[in-house]
């Protein structure tokens, strides 16, 4: 005789693990299967648009820091561009080429963010998110190197970078960039043939490759459908149209397809960044441009491939000191687009797992 | 390089939504009750073919509210720009293109709460960020927070 069962809704967080941040779901189930999702978004709304509109172009590379807290120097890196193009400022060569480094330096550390913790929510207590933080931490090294900070960066400015690396940043460098990919395969082996890890991702959270593109999912997420967009390729900022790199893209859609997309990824930013140490020339790292920078009237959309998807900023100038309208088109924000549906049927325990592979941080979906 | 198509460009591919000849380098200014017919259009034309929706943003400029759409289409790697105003600052309002994109379903909930111009035709047309019950829309300019 089957038993009949009541819907019940319970309530996920504003304060769990599995979030970078507060975010709050609101799921239905009947016993083990999910039927319904309401995502709460708003617990940590800062308004950081509308305080953008009180600073200056200069001050608001502080606030882009506090977005996706672990990947500051890609914020940094689509503000500043923006300002650049509504205010013509042109950067020089080797400031691009510092700036490609840290900012692919910035996506291994997100990614690094990304697989550990995912692994946490599968039930993997500790281990794997140790081993990723502990070669996070050598990133880290290296931007406090370059800048002083070790999260809130605000390395970059408007015409440039604050300062030259010194050299121990560049031995750092190259140290590290020789002992990562022995990492990336310790990782590997650990994880792509896991039994567990099979079973608890393989097929799960498929999201249809159709569907992502309606849904304007970008990053990872969307390449792991098998849709081959990447801005660095689509659409070459600073220098990437000089140098060679893959786009590696999945083919489910699934939860392991972003898994291995990302560390992919971070095999190629690899690439990247030695072939710029190799590149890179002595030269200024920053355009002298006014302390108060005011952009001609105009508005202008720009934006570059961050760790987490397409990252951009629209600007609108009034000729002020401060922007009229700062409006951030976050990847995270975007990406939980599908978060409903891809829900809709799966297991309570699978939930955390699929949310997890998202890989969103709260600051910037709530802003 | 992805190519941002002019406003000179895209007014031409809207010929039949009758004279739009208001545009500059960059963008086009569509009429707001033909919002929907133009993104239908630029969606589903062989030869435009913008699937993706990059975002939506508002700007409030006093006198009216501009709304702009950044399209993207990935088979022929262009970009465009579709503008339009909307008149009213009590109920400033404007037809959704969710049934158009998914994409625009966050966006246009976020646009609604913070800057109070709601869409006509979302399923789900609340607050987002703020909580329901909260005074204003502060991404207006004349909000006046408490500071």
């Amino acid at each position: 005789m089957p038993i009949e069962t009541k819907p019940i809704t319970i309530n996920l967080g504003p304060q769990h693990p599995s979030t970078h941040g507060v975010f709050r779901l609101r799921v239905t189930l009947d016993g083990e299967q999910v039927i319904e999702v309401e995502p709460v978004f708003g617990y940590m709304h800062r308004g950081s648009e509308k305080l953008a509109e009180q600073r200056s172009y200069t001050q608001i590379v502080t606030l882009t820091d506090r977005l996706d807290w672990v990947a500051s120097m890609s914020n940094n890196l689509a503000y500043v561009r923006t300002v650049e193009k509504l205010a013509s400022i042109e950067v020089p060569i080797r400031a691009q080429y510092i700036r490609v480094i840290s900012a692919e330096l910035q996506r291994i550390a997100s990614h690094l963010v990304a697989t550990g913790f995912f692994l946490q929510e599968l039930g993997v207590f500790g281990t794997t998110l140790m081993y990723c933080f502990r070669e996070r931490e050598r990133i880290l090294d290296l931007f406090e190197m370059l800048c002083g900070a070790r999260m809130t960066l605000s390395y970059m400015r408007p015409g440039g970078v604050t300062q030259d690396a010194p050299d121990m940043f560049w031995q750092a460098l190259d140290k590290f960039t020789n002992d990562m990919p022995g990492y990336a395969d310790e990782l590997e082996s650990m994880i792509n043939d896991n039994e567990v890890v099979l079973a608890r991702t393989k097929g799960i959270g498929i999201i249809e490759r159709d569907y992502a593109v309606d849904a304007s999912v970008t990053g990872p997420m969307l390449r792991a459908t098998g849709v081959q967009w990447d801005l660095r390729k689509a659409d070459p900022y600073e220098v990437y149209s000089d140098l060679d790199f893959d786009v590696p893209i999945g083919s489910a859609g699934d939860t392991y397809d972003r898994y291995l997309v990302r560390i992919k990824e971070v095999r190629e930013s690899l690439k990247i960044i030695k072939e710029c140490v190799k590149r890179i020339e002595p030269g200024s790292v920053r355009t002298e441009t006014n302390y108060f920078v005011r952009p001609p009237i105009g508005d202008v959309y720009s934006s570059i491939e961050g760790p987490k998807g397409e990252l951009g900023f629209y600007l609108v100038s009034n000729g002020d000191i401060a922007p009229y309208r700062c409006k951030i088109r976050s990847p995270s924000y975007l990406n939980l687009t599908v978060l409903k549906e891809v829900l809709k049927g799966c297991k309570l325990a699978d939930l955390i797992v699929i949310f997890g592979s998202f890989d969103v941080v709260m600051g910037e979906v709530d802003r | 390089m992805t190519n941002i198509l002019s406003g000179k460009e895209i007014s031409a591919k809207l010929i039949q939504f009758g004279d739009i000849n208001e545009y500059d380098d960059v963008s086009v200014w569509v009429p707001k009750n033909e919002i929907f017919r133009v993104c239908d259009f630029l969606k589903n034309d062989t030869d435009s073919k913008f699937v993706f929706l990059r975002s939506i943003s508002a700007v409030d400029y006093i006198e009216y509210f501009e709304i702009i759409y950044h399209l993207v289409s990935f088979e022929f790697n262009n970009s465009c720009v579709v503008k339009t105003k909307c008149y009213g600052r009590a109920d400033a309002f404007l037809q959704s293109v969710t049934s158009l994109w998914t994409g625009a379903d966050l966006q246009e909930r976020e646009i609604w709460d913070l800057m109070g111009v709601r869409f006509e035709g979302h399923p789900n047309m609340k607050r987002i960020l703020l909580w329901e019950g909260f005074e204003g829309h502060p991404l207006r300019k004349d909000f006046i927070g408490s500071n």
